[in-house]
């Protein structure tokens, strides 16, 4: 049988560093400890690369995806096509075929005969006995299960040429403190590769080439991070629901209090993470945190912030801090829970009834991540109002190249205007809401700090300067006015958007969030083609002021986003009174990462419009 | 109306306590509560209370859901901090209160709309949780202030003034926390500050969940002779399991009672709750027993009150979690922030 295929070999790939390999697995087969050792191989090259994850709502059984893009020009957006497939799941075989570009390879597990049907004449095949093989060299089912996921990663270092002792250098720190898993695993990775070599002329002309490109650099998810930096940033309170994808932000903080938060004299804890009955309770126990001065936040998804709408719109009304990480998942409604989406801008942006505005973050990459994290407890000490950080699936669960995390360790939490005892000694009145700075924000107390002043009741009921509950329209009227002035404070707290070096072009692109990893490509690809673009990542809500001049200095720009509705544009147009005309939208809201192909694709076309109109016009 | 300060003006023969506070320094701001709700009781007894056992006030936070009820924190203490939340998320916003300082003392006020109905998920796990806190419920069986409603806790057959029957059964929150694991549940009746003033004093001292309970007749929609929370009623059926007195640990103990009569429980701090046994020999350490009592008088269409069940051996959430002595809420910079070799040695880990 592998004669016939063999025979049916086409002239393949030949590409260096560059190209798409994807695994198709069942999930719950324990495919994604040796497909991320795959990724993290290649890594250690260093050799760029951009792993994805594709996977079901479900625990066993159905289908799952990790798709791993290579890239010595560092490109870490998708990249449609895929060069390699590893075809592991029969449900799926079909597709996952078709889905490899002309030239490319499909590894599969040829213990079974592979169906006349999903020949095709211009793909290679490299079959590979992986259960016959497990069978063969193992004795426990889960081993024989387990290990045919090893088997072809070692097959995949013959074919691609992935050193063997970056492999077994993985497997060894994998495995630290369970040595019995070692050897077997190494065997397993020696089973494939040998296979591989003996049947077939490793490595094929699709390979990698050590590389220096990741030079420092660090491979993380986003959540990792996310629970990383709220332990940096003095967080002591989490409070939280379980719910896809964010669960692994309290994970990461749960993981890395037990080992950097312990008090080193008594073994006692400086954190506490409480499980909520559901996300209602989450919020209101960050709120209760927040206002009794614990540094606090909760980690959700958008079912999970459609529940905390009414908290959201206390917390911004009674002033009080909340961090949220809003790790964004497809919606409406259940929507698709394991899939990534940039939709939940506008309900968080103008979250709870009423007239509302929050301050949003937008990173980019784990290190954003991080540093937005330990960032944002600051910012919502020193705005008494929630701080939205809006990660998504994309960011949040899958590892990405970045610079290394870094602290200054001079810095100090800034805890904002709160007034201890001796300061309201002073003062003669003490007045909760009483703008004295002039910048919208007011002085806090926390509970028991003072016998006699300081104390206030907080309400989410209207109150005036001095917290007492008023219904008196030109009162409520008055603390409206001062937190739009707070929330125009507010951005001289936030990171401004970042912008290209270049200047001065016709066009613009205006992108936030994960979109960032297509950018670098797009601009590469329509430099080749003679198009030259400025750009501007908006990192935070509400925004700079920068943005509505850059908009301003475009003819036009091309607002990137993935969601249905173009939700950052009506942001804009709403904030920044910028006129339709000025803005095109370019949208992606398929459930996986926005891919530089569209976004190009998308602006060419415009361009062309554009061009046509033009001359019609002329 | 409740923004408006009472006068400051002291009497000069107003008796000062312990740490110099006289009555007035315990009152809050003038009540918006119809004349003669239950709830205005609530707060004299908190006043009374705190004043009686020289709480300072600003070691107190008062929280608080939306209705009726809520309004009560307004009343009492204006020098303890205050916090009305939304409507029946009391328990979440009191549970990350007391996680941020665990020194401070809690009272949560919430009603019977509040607790048993929008916020009946938040009650029973603050209860799981084992928040140390005062929790009282002011219990009106219905809903006040969107003008007469039935609620969770009316009794079936029950009646409003607008004469809409309840045709539900009632949700005993008395028995719903010991089921769930308060570590002190008692009932009291607004009108009977002689049981409820002591209750709420051992509820506070208690270390753990204290749960009252307190039967609080709402004057304009829930007094009619058919409603089973009206003063009549409560007045006419309240059965007290045992009397209850409250000596904090710095007073002699001055009282005397009749031997075997009497059963001593002797608090975390050292304060002590008697009880006066009836002749119903009522032991309060039974959760069974408690279960038991408080269903055989609803059967008879008698409302048990009293210290109903009470459990010093819990531990609290803090206890639970291990937190540090220090509260979670100062904690700073040098305390919590791991530094930048750590970080270091973790960024190895990603490579």
């Amino acid at each position: 049988m592998s004669e016939l295929i063999q025979s049916s070999k086409v002239a393949g790939l030949t590409k260096v560093n560059d190209f798409v390999v994807k695994f198709a697995n069942v999930n719950g087969s324990g495919s994604a400890s040796a497909n991320s050792m795959f990724a993290k191989a290649v890594f250690r090259m260093g050799i760029p690369i951009s792993p994805h994850n594709i996977f079901p709502s479900n625990i066993q059984g159905l289908p799952t995806w990790y798709e791993v893009r290579i890239s010595e020009q560092g490109y870490l957006g998708r990249r449609e096509g895929v060069d390699l497939i590893v075809a592991m799941n029969e449900q799926t075989i079909g597709k996952d075929i078709a889905s490899v570009v002309p030239g490319g390879y499909v590894l599969y597990d040829s213990s079974k005969v592979l169906a006349n049907e999903l020949l095709r004449d211009d793909v290679n095949y490299l079959p590979i006995p992986l259960k016959d093989i497990c069978l063969e060299e193992f004795e426990k089912p889960a081993q024989r299960q387990l290990f045919k996921n090893i088997v072809y990663v070692g097959a995949l270092s013959a074919f691609l040429n992935i050193d063997f002792e970056v492999l077994t250098g993985l497997v060894g720190d994998q495995f630290r403190g369970k040595e019995k898993l070692i050897l077997p695993n190494i065997h397993a990775l020696e089973l494939g590769h040998h296979y591989a070599s003996d049947n077939f002329d490793c490595p094929l002309s699709l390979q990698l080439k050590r590389s220096d490109k990741n030079e420092g650099k660090i491979l993380v998810d986003g959540n990792t991070a996310t629970g990383l930096g709220s332990v940096y940033g003095g967080a002591t309170v989490a409070a939280w629901y379980p719910l896809t994808p964010s669960t692994s932000v309290v994970d990461n903080f749960s993981k890395y209090c037990q080992r950097l938060r312990i008090d080193a004299g008594t073994g006692k804890k400086k954190y506490s993470i409480v499980q909520a009955e559901d996300e209602l309770a989450a919020i209101g126990i960050v709120i209760g945190a927040g206002w009794n001065g614990a540094r606090a936040f909760t980690a959700t998804s958008g079912p999970g912030i459609s529940l905390m709408q009414e908290f959201l719109g206390l917390a911004y009304f009674s002033e009080v801090p909340v961090v949220l990480f809003n790790i964004q998942r497809v919606g409406p409604s259940t929507g698709m829970p394991t899939r990534s989406q940039q939709g939940d801008l506008l309900c968080c942006a103008y979250a709870s009834h009423g007239d509302t505005k929050h301050a949003l973050l937008f990173p980019a990459t784990p290190k954003e991540c991080f540093d937005y994290a330990a960032g944002a407890f600051d910012i919502a000490d020193r705005i008494q109002s929630p701080v939205i950080v809006m990660s998504d699936l994309e960011l949040g669960m899958n590892e990405q190249i970045c610079e290394p995390l870094n602290w200054d360790d001079k810095s100090q939490y800034d805890r904002g205007k709160v007034l201890n005892a001796e300061q309201l000694e002073e003062i003669e009145k003490y007045g909760r809401y009483l703008d004295s700075d002039g910048d919208g924000i007011p002085y806090r107390t926390y509970p028991g700090t003072h016998p006699s002043k300081g104390s206030y009741f907080t309400r989410g009921s209207s109150h005036d300067s001095y917290a007492a509950y008023t219904e008196d329209g030109a009162v409520y009227a008055e603390v409206m006015d001062r937190l739009t002035l707070k929330m125009k404070t507010a951005v001289d707290y936030l990171p401004a958007p970042e912008f290209s070096e270049s200047t001065g072009n016709r066009f613009g692109l205006v992108y936030l969030g994960t979109t960032a990893s297509a950018i670098n490509e797009v601009l590469d690809d329509l430099a080749k083609k003679g198009i030259a673009l400025d750009t501007m990542r908006i990192r935070a809500f509400p925004f700079h002021t920068s943005i509505t001049e850059f908009i301003d200095a475009h003819e036009l720009v091309y607002v990137i986003e993935q969601n249905r509705d173009a939700q950052l544009k009506s942001l804009l147009k709403i904030e920044c009174n910028i006129h339709e005309e000025k803005m095109r939208s370019i949208l992606s809201y398929d459930g996986v990462l926005i891919t530089a192909q569209h976004i190009e694709k998308s602006i060419l076309k415009s361009m062309q419009t554009l061009e046509e109109s033009g001359k019609a016009s002329a | 109306m409740s923004y408006i300060n009472k006068p400051k003006f002291k009497h000069p023969q107003m008796q000062a306590n312990d740490i110099g506070l006289t009555r007035r320094d315990y009152e809050g701001t003038l009540t918006t509560l119809c004349g003669g709700c239950g709830h205005d009781s609530i707060s004299a007894a908190i006043i009374q209370a705190a004043a009686d056992m020289s709480l300072e006030p600003h070691r107190v936070a008062k929280i608080s859901g939306i209705g009726c009820s809520s309004k009560i924190p307004s009343y009492f203490l204006s020098k303890a901090h205050g916090f009305n939340s939304v409507h029946g998320r009391m328990p979440s916003v009191a549970t990350g209160a007391n996680i941020a300082n665990k020194e401070l003392y809690y009272i949560g006020i919430s009603g019977d709309g509040d607790s048993a109905s929008i916020g009946l998920g938040q009650f029973c796990h603050i209860v799981r949780r084992r928040i140390n806190m005062l929790y009282i419920v002011a219990n009106n069986g219905t809903y006040g202030l969107t003008k007469g409603q039935l609620s969770a806790t009316a009794d079936l057959g029950s009646k409003t003034k607008s004469g809409e029957e309840s045709q539900f059964d009632n949700i005993d929150m008395a028995t719903l926390a010991i089921e769930l694991g308060a570590s002190f549940v008692a009932r009291s009746f607004s009108g009977d500050k002689k049981q409820l003033i002591p209750l709420i004093q051992a509820g506070l001292t208690h270390k753990g969940f204290a749960f009252i309970d307190v039967i609080s007749p709402c004057v304009t929609f829930n007094n009619t002779d058919f409603s089973t929370h009206g003063y009549k009623n409560t007045w006419e059926n309240n059965v007290a399991l045992s009397g209850v007195d409250f000596v904090p640990l710095r007073e002699e103990i001055t009282t005397s009672y009749a031997a075997g009569k009497e059963k001593e429980i002797t608090l975390h701090d050292g304060s002590v709750v008697h009880l006066h046994k009836t002749d119903n020999n009522y032991d309060p350490t039974d959760k069974e027993n408690a279960l038991h009592h408080i269903n055989e008088h609803k059967n008879q269409g008698k409302i048990a009150t009293g210290l109903l069940y009470i459990n010093q051996s819990t531990s609290d959430l803090h206890e639970l979690q291990e937190t540090v002595d220090k509260p979670l809420n100062c904690l700073g910079n040098q305390e919590l922030c791991p530094g930048s070799e750590a970080l270091n040695d973790i960024n190895n880990t990603f490579r």
